[in-house]
């Protein structure tokens, strides 16, 4: 069944790659300044754009998390992100249900939005992440896209 | 590949080697299915689970494909069965969006669907391959009525932002420029001897004359204006009757320069793919009608509106803790001999469930992937009315990547409704992380630039990302080869009295087949081992 794996695999990587052809697009929105990435990786810059375009999707723009039939952790005065490494780890791994963004976000862009969300939302930490801790902790194999 | 030899005849093994090693497994996979050496789908019809389950109990979590294909046949082989389900109806990812609906995601947006009676969006699933046996059996038998989904339509658009001033192309001009011009430059390659060493003479004339076949090439083996390209392409003015009935051939054939940087060869590919292959269908009505004629089938044992909280199995059942999803309140336990648990990994790994270490670390290891699904209607149909566009899907590299046309009610009157976006990776993050207005909003400022229309006529539109879908918490299971390689058959066992099923337990991730095969997988162990025990 492994065939059967790569055929998928195969599939979403094509279709993905089709959809990330154009070699760029989209220019900067219209009207109000959301970013649309153009490739594989994201493109915002400072933690507050990257909480904004990825993070906020799940942990929402008021980073108190939301319950269904499961629920997103609030961020919000959360005292497991008093350990720096913790919400590192969970930013370039993932856990559980939460994707690893360790292929698409550069050790910059991690560090930007682990300092921006331990001194936003109630968070008032005062040390720093810098991309050089977030380096290590990256995947050394690059995403094939399968 | 590098091989100087003059290829000779080769066995079929030899071949199928060959192409697995050249275009790897699945290639193969694929290659041995077209020799009828492997089937294309496990689904060998209805199910026959044979034996007395002796008044056997399975309770069911999930009113999905998954768990509705299974309390199905359960109680159809003489099972107990149970359905606990988290909404307020049946389908799970199987859903239609129609007017008068309202749809809250998580963080309490609430979005009323103002669609016309009778058009819809399909948040999930949209298209069925004619090779998923399974799904289609249960639509088979639950009278659902099927028509064409239309995957490739060459008179839709391929659109990049960076190639030909932004203009929408069709498919069909792209297509058979690229095709013909790959054409010509082999044919030019093998007749000025360059393949020589590649292709043995014998072939070469094969060759050659397939070139032509394919790619349309004139007799001197050029793709030129002139009847064979225009066959392809298209006219300048297609022939028709009467004294304006001469054609004149198309002549703005795209070079092959220009062709190769407009990257939009990577868009006319999609139909190629093993799933999007024609004959592909759609239920009449909404993709949602299937989930709902199950929902009708098994109206005396789903309990909806059930949010199942704590699942504890001991030597004598198990019993599953739930409380009301909308209003909370005291915790009520179902109980049975087994449990078919259907449960998306992103929302089951966060519930207090006693199975192995094996499978929770299963359960613990897939990450759920982003998707995001914008519905549009409009006043007219103006890509049939104006474009001649009649169903299928437009390529884009904007980030709503794709513009879907509806695949039925052509050329009625009223109003339509677009799939004005579908979005994987980054921008479905994106998409997500806006308020859905905004959401729309985007949708309809991109869609713009293809159909300038959507100025005119547009009236409103519903967005789903599918990472605020409370009940699934993103689209579907993310595995990747390692993930598999580690945790796959452990998450398929059957852990004492709980085993679990859906499309995260299958190698077709979302796709409803692999709900409906892992479903099937799971309850033929599960009966094995009842009337076994």
């Amino acid at each position: 069944m492994k065939s059967a794996n790569h055929v998928i695999a195969r599939t979403l990587c094509a279709a993905l790659l089709l959809a990330l052809a154009g070699a760029a697009q989209a220019q900067a929105d219209l009207t109000s300044g959301t970013i649309f990435s153009k490739g594989y990786g994201f493109e915002e810059k400072d933690g507050e754009a990257l909480y904004k375009g990825i993070c906020q999707g799940c942990h929402m723009p008021d980073a108190k998390g939301a319950t269904g039939a499961g629920t997103y952790p609030a961020l919000a005065a959360n005292p497991r992100l008093a350990a720096k490494q913790y919400p590192l780890v969970l930013v370039v791994n993932g856990s559980r249900a939460m994707p690893g963004f360790g292929h698409s976000l550069s050790a910059e862009q991690i560090a930007a939005v682990v300092n921006y969300v331990r001194t936003h939302f109630g968070n008032a930490y005062t040390d720093v992440v810098t991309p050089a801790e977030v380096k290590v902790l990256l995947p050394t194999k690059p995403e094939t896209g399968e | 590949m590098s091989s100087t030899k003059a290829p000779t005849v080769m066995s079929r093994r030899e071949l199928l080697t060959l192409i697995g090693s050249v275009a790897g497994s699945a290639v193969s996979y694929r290659a041995m299915a077209g020799m009828g050496l492997v089937s294309e789908s496990t689904y060998k019809g209805p199910i026959k689970l044979e034996g007395n389950p002796r008044g056997a109990s399975v309770l069911i979590l999930g009113a999905g494909i998954a768990g509705m294909v299974a309390a199905m046949e359960l109680r159809n082989a003489g099972y107990k069965v149970q359905v606990l389900e988290y909404n307020n109806r049946a389908g799970g990812r199987n859903w239609s969006l129609r007017g008068g609906d309202s749809y809250t995601e998580l963080g309490g947006f609430t979005q009323k669907c103002e669609f016309d009676p009778g058009l819809y969006l399909n948040p999930g699933p949209w298209r069925i391959p004619y090779h998923h046996h399974g799904i289609l059996d249960y639509c088979r038998r639950l009278g659902v009525a099927l028509e064409p989904f239309v995957q490739v339509n060459y008179n839709a658009f391929v659109h990049s932002t960076e190639a030909f001033g932004g203009k929408p192309q069709r498919y069909r001009e792209i297509q058979a420029d690229y095709h013909g011009q790959i054409a010509e430059l082999l044919a030019k390659a093998t007749n000025q001897k360059k393949l020589d060493a590649l292709v043995s003479k014998e072939d070469q004339e094969m060759l050659l004359a397939s070139l032509k076949s394919w790619g349309a090439l004139d007799k001197d083996y050029k793709y030129a204006p002139g009847e064979a390209s225009s066959n392809r392409r298209g006219f300048q003015k297609a022939p028709s009757g009467g004294l304006s009935a001469r054609p004149v051939y198309s002549t703005d054939i795209t070079g092959m320069s220009e062709l190769l940087k407009s990257q939009l060869w990577a868009s006319i590919s999609a139909g190629h793919n093993y799933e999007m292959q024609t004959t592909l269908f759609q239920p009449v009505g909404g993709m949602g009608r299937i989930g709902e004629a199950f929902g009708r089938e098994l109206a005396s044992v789903i309990q909806y509106n059930a949010k199942v909280v704590k699942i504890r199995q001991d030597s004598k059942k198990v019993a599953v803790t739930y409380v009301d999803a909308k209003s909370g309140g005291e915790p009520r336990t179902a109980s049975a001999d087994y449990c078919l648990c259907t449960i998306p990994l992103s929302v089951l790994s966060q519930i207090d469930i006693n199975v192995g270490a094996k499978m929770q670390a299963a359960i613990n290891a897939v990450p759920y992937m982003s998707a995001v699904k914008v519905g549009l209607q409009f006043k007219r149909r103006f890509w049939e009315q104006d474009e001649h566009i009649y169903g299928g899907i437009s390529y884009t590299n904007l980030p709503i990547r794709t513009i879907g046309y509806p695949n039925t009610g052509y050329h009625s009157g009223g109003k339509g409704v677009l799939l004005g976006a579908y979005v994987f990776g980054p921008n479905a993050f994106e998409f997500t992380a806006l308020p859905p207005a905004e959401r729309v909003k985007k949708a309809y400022e991109y869609g713009a630039m293809i159909h300038p229309q959507y100025k005119q006529e547009f009236e409103n539109g519903i967005a789903v990302g599918w990472h605020r879908v409370p009940w699934t918490l993103g689209c579907a299971g993310g595995w990747t080869d390692e993930t598999r390689a580690q945790h796959y058959d452990n998450l398929c066992q059957l852990d004492n009295r709980i085993l679990l099923a859906g499309e995260h337990a299958s190698y077709i991730p979302a796709w409803q087949e692999g709900a409906v095969t892992s479903s099937i997988d799971a309850i033929t162990r599960l009966h094995q081992h009842v009337v076994n025990r």
